[in-house]
């Protein structure tokens, strides 16, 4: 039985042998696979012509030259109605960047804050960590951004009224009022201090480190630093006059009922939509960036910390020199994807009409129904950024990996 | 003798054990062990019991003791202080059904109940039967569930016979399935013969497949006298679950072929599997709905519609597809290269290695993997409300506007509800993720 099996399989001639080649199987399959791919793309391709065709929809990216017509609340540009769908898109996309980029400096904060905090040897201390990663995982982003948004930050004082924290912050219905910096001429001589203060830091810093190679003896380098940093702007600010100052929003609580409330052009005003998408963002962010960063600190063996200990390195040096490098090779990939998820997850702006890339890319979308390009659009930039992302994340893994013997 | 045997002593047992200090031991010595080590940890352990008094009187003052727990309307809360749970009680039939018809929700009980039912056993280890209840869950539950939702009697009219032969209609449907099934069966057993294969081994599997393929239409056409309920008047917790399962059901098959393809070593499959996987990972669930819900009508040619719902669900589980893809391949990755040499030498083809060696155990791997994926899949499900959509949270945020039970309190209520359930899901299933982590690292040890 068997036998014959076998014999009728090997008996099948040269046409059998060919036919059973692996390579030449999987170029069949191969072949037989993009003849696939090209005819499905193809007859998407056909249809979705023919379905703008009969919508009258030119296809192509010649619509972003088109006026846009509608405004937006929170611009980093300039941008009027009157300006062109891409400029439109423009503003959206800086809205995106700078949602993301406070939400990922206020979630690593708070993060490893949190992180720390759940391996702490206070029990209390790690229950309340362990309490908030575990509420805040396990509910959904959007729900959470709808909790801060309509339900806390709808519950604030009218426009006529106000509540105040710390005397400069104000906080209504028409978001969070702040003073606003206002550069005079040498504004920018005093940035440029700041930039050379930091420079000047570093190789502060790199010189410190070399001559405790050398000597073992370590100057105080962060503290030279530190003045460099923080005094050579403030010497630029006092020496040219103090070329910035802060125009605070003005508050008015007496008069008619319609002139109450605060004064138009006053001030710098957050807008609650982004409030609320911040808070929601980076609360959310730094519970999935706690457990991170506890899981990179308990892949540091304990083995490390005693040796450190037993080297004659006090608790803050051991996590210094010792703990925090090697838990930090483990905590930054992972790190950068949380990064990236903020940034995506900034998409959600459009549930509460904050401006960004999503929700104006949203709004052209339904004026004009070019949606191929809109979303061609979206992708390209989400997909760009975490190509980027990835790509300077392996140049980083290579130069921190470990060198094995 | 005499006198040292009387003065001298010996002791001949040992001493009982001291007792331990009292402040070392019991809830003082763990209170200053935990709490009280240093002066800084008292401090900060009165900063956090102060905390967790900051943060909780409020919470339990807004959600018990200040709130309403009996009305019939906004009356009832216009005026309160506390959660409006009246009226969460008044909608709990709209959080769950949506809109479906009211004499018609024992349906949608039986779907819940059925996949209650099917869950358990199969989150039990020790359960027998894993692969009869795998395979309910994943063919004849959701065939099961599509007729009892939607009332099933699918209109098949069939597509390419000419109107004046056969009219359109389930029997030119049926005909064309005949011929086409024919076909197909008919070029198998030629391929089957120039191979010199034996016909009857290659006909099995597409046998089964065609005979699958026609009870799926059979049930789905057939008319088993219930409702049609249309899917716009699905919502709340069921259009969740919907979302949810038909996600998790798709993205597990389609994931591991995804996996498997990005393992492969023919370049075409694995560019393509790898351009799917790292586009859908690349950009944000949003962008993905949107072009389901805007650009899959320009795909389809005149004349084909598509299903809100349906638009949505296709986006949910080809999205979810490239993340459990990239799960499963760090399982297939974590087995030794041994098992596929060994699978290899005993002469099994490509599909037998993957089916009988190597999946079984990469999946086993890459089960807490799983869980934790469909906890973020379930979770994002809450993303279909911005489509238009009315999941548990679309629902909530639709009703809380209800002129009837407006108040200040009422949206907050109705997220606190929304909150509690989600996080009942998917703090339950990261247990079970933790559990089953725990119980592979033990059988691995052992």
């Amino acid at each position: 039985m068997a036998a014959g099996d076998i014999g009728a399989r090997s008996f099948g001639g040269r046409a059998a042998a060919f036919i059973n080649n692996p390579a030449v199987r999987g170029l069949v399959f191969q072949i037989a696979f993009v003849v696939a791919l090209v005819w499905f793309a193809w007859d998407i391709a056909d249809n979705t012509a023919r379905n703008l065709q009969r919508a009258n929809i030119a296809a192509g990216y010649g619509f972003l030259d088109r006026t846009a017509g509608f405004g937006i609340v929170q611009k980093l540009v300039d941008y009027t109605e009157a300006s062109s769908y891409g400029r439109a898109l423009l503003v959206g996309l800086l809205n995106t960047l700078l949602v993301a980029g406070l939400g990922i400096l206020i979630a690593t904060i708070l993060g490893f804050i949190i992180g720390v905090a759940r391996l702490s040897s206070n029990w209390l201390i790690s229950r309340i960590a362990t309490a908030y990663i575990e509420i805040l995982r396990n509910i959904p982003l959007l729900l959470q951004l709808f909790f801060w948004y309509f339900a806390v930050l709808r519950s604030v004082p009218g426009m006529r009224e106000k509540w105040t924290f710390l005397g400069i912050f104000h906080i209504n219905i028409g978001g969070l009022h702040v003073p606003r910096p206002v550069f005079a001429d040498g504004a920018g001589t005093v940035g440029i201090a700041l930039i050379v203060g930091i420079i000047a830091a570093l190789l502060v810093g790199r010189w410190g480190r070399k001559r405790q190679e050398a000597t073992g003896q370590a100057p105080p380098a962060g503290w030279i630093g530190a003045a460099l940093i923080v005094g050579l702007p403030l010497v630029a600010f006092f020496a040219l006059g103090r070329p910035i100052s802060f125009d605070v929003p003005v508050f008015n609580d007496q008069g008619p009922i319609l002139r109450r409330g605060f004064q138009a052009g006053s001030g710098m005003t957050v807008i609650p939509e982004f409030f609320g998408l911040l808070l929601a963002l980076s609360l959310y962010t730094a519970a999935y960036i706690a457990e991170t960063v506890r899981a990179g600190i308990s892949a540091v063996g304990k083995g490390q910390s005693e040796a450190a200990h037993s080297l004659g390195l006090r608790n803050g040096q051991t996590l210094r020199y010792v703990v925090i490098p090697q838990a930090m090779r483990v905590i930054i990939p992972p790190l950068t994807n949380q990064y990236l998820n903020l940034t995506k997850n900034s998409s959600l702006a459009v549930a509460v009409a904050y401006p960004d890339l999503v929700s104006v890319g949203g709004t052209v979308l339904n004026q004009t129904g070019q949606a191929v390009e809109m979303v061609s659009i979206w992708m390209i930039f989400y997909l760009g950024l975490s190509l980027l992302t990835s790509l300077v994340m392996n140049i980083w893994n290579r130069r921190v990996a470990l060198v094995e013997r | 003798m005499s006198t040292m045997a009387s003065t001298a002593f010996v002791r001949d047992e040992m001493v009982g054990p001291q007792k331990a200090p009292p402040n070392m031991i019991g809830p003082i010595g763990w209170a200053r062990k935990n709490l009280f080590s240093t002066p800084i940890n008292s401090v900060l352990t009165i900063v956090a019991a102060l905390f967790i008094v900051w943060c909780l009187v409020p919470v339990i003052r807004f959600t018990i003791i200040d709130a309403v727990w009996t009305g019939d309307d906004r009356a009832a809360c216009a005026q309160a202080s506390g959660a409006c749970w009246a009226y969460v009680k008044a909608y709990l039939p709209q959080f769950i059904y949506g809109r479906y018809p009211i004499d018609q929700r024992w349906r949608v009980d039986i779907v819940f109940l059925m996949l209650a039912v099917a869950m358990v056993p199969m989150l039990i280890p020790r359960a027998p039967f894993k692969r009869l209840n795998a395979l309910f869950l994943l063919t004849i539950y959701p065939l099961a569930s599509f007729v009892l939702l939607t009332g099933g009697h699918l209109r098949l009219r069939g597509r390419f016979l000419p109107d004046d032969i056969v009219a359109p209609g389930p029997v030119r449907f049926a005909l064309e399935f005949a011929l086409l099934s024919f076909a197909v069966v008919l070029l198998a057993g030629l391929g089957a013969r120039l191979l010199g294969l034996r016909t009857a081994q290659s006909a099995a599997p597409i046998g089964i497949f065609l005979g699958g393929l026609a009870f799926i239409f059979l049930v789905a056409g057939a008319d088993f006298g219930l409702v049609p309920v249309e899917t716009a008047n699905w919502g709340g917790l069921l259009v969740t679950l919907v979302v949810a399962v038909t996600g998790m059901v798709a993205s597990l098959p389609l994931g591991v072929l995804l996996a498997l393809g990005r393992r492969s070593k023919m370049p075409v499959v694995r560019v393509a599997s790898v351009t799917f996987i790292e586009v859908c990972r690349g950009v944000p669930l949003i962008t993905v709905l949107f072009m389901a819900s805007v650009m899959l009508p320009l795909f389809l040619p005149e004349g084909v519609t598509f299903d809100k719902l349906l638009r949505a669900l296709i986006g949910v589980a080809l999205f979810q597809a490239a993340y459990m893809a990239e799960v499963i391949r760090g399982g297939l990755q974590a087995i030794p290269r041994g098992q596929y040499e060994g699978a290899m030498a005993i002469g099994l083809s490509y599909w037998q290695r993957m089916r009988l060696i190597i999946l079984p155990q990469a999946l086993r791997v890459v089960i807490p993997g799983i869980v934790g994926s469909f906890i973020s899949l379930f979770k994002d499900t809450t993303l279909v409300a911005i489509i238009g959509l009315f999941d548990l949270l679309g629902q909530i945020q639709a009703s809380a506007n209800d002129a009837k039970w407006a108040s200040p309190v009422t949206g907050i209520t109705g997220y606190i509800f929304a909150a509690l359930v989600f996080w009942a899901f998917c703090f339950s299933m990261s247990r079970y993720a933790a559990f089953t982590e725990r119980r592979l690292d033990r059988s691995h040890r052992g």
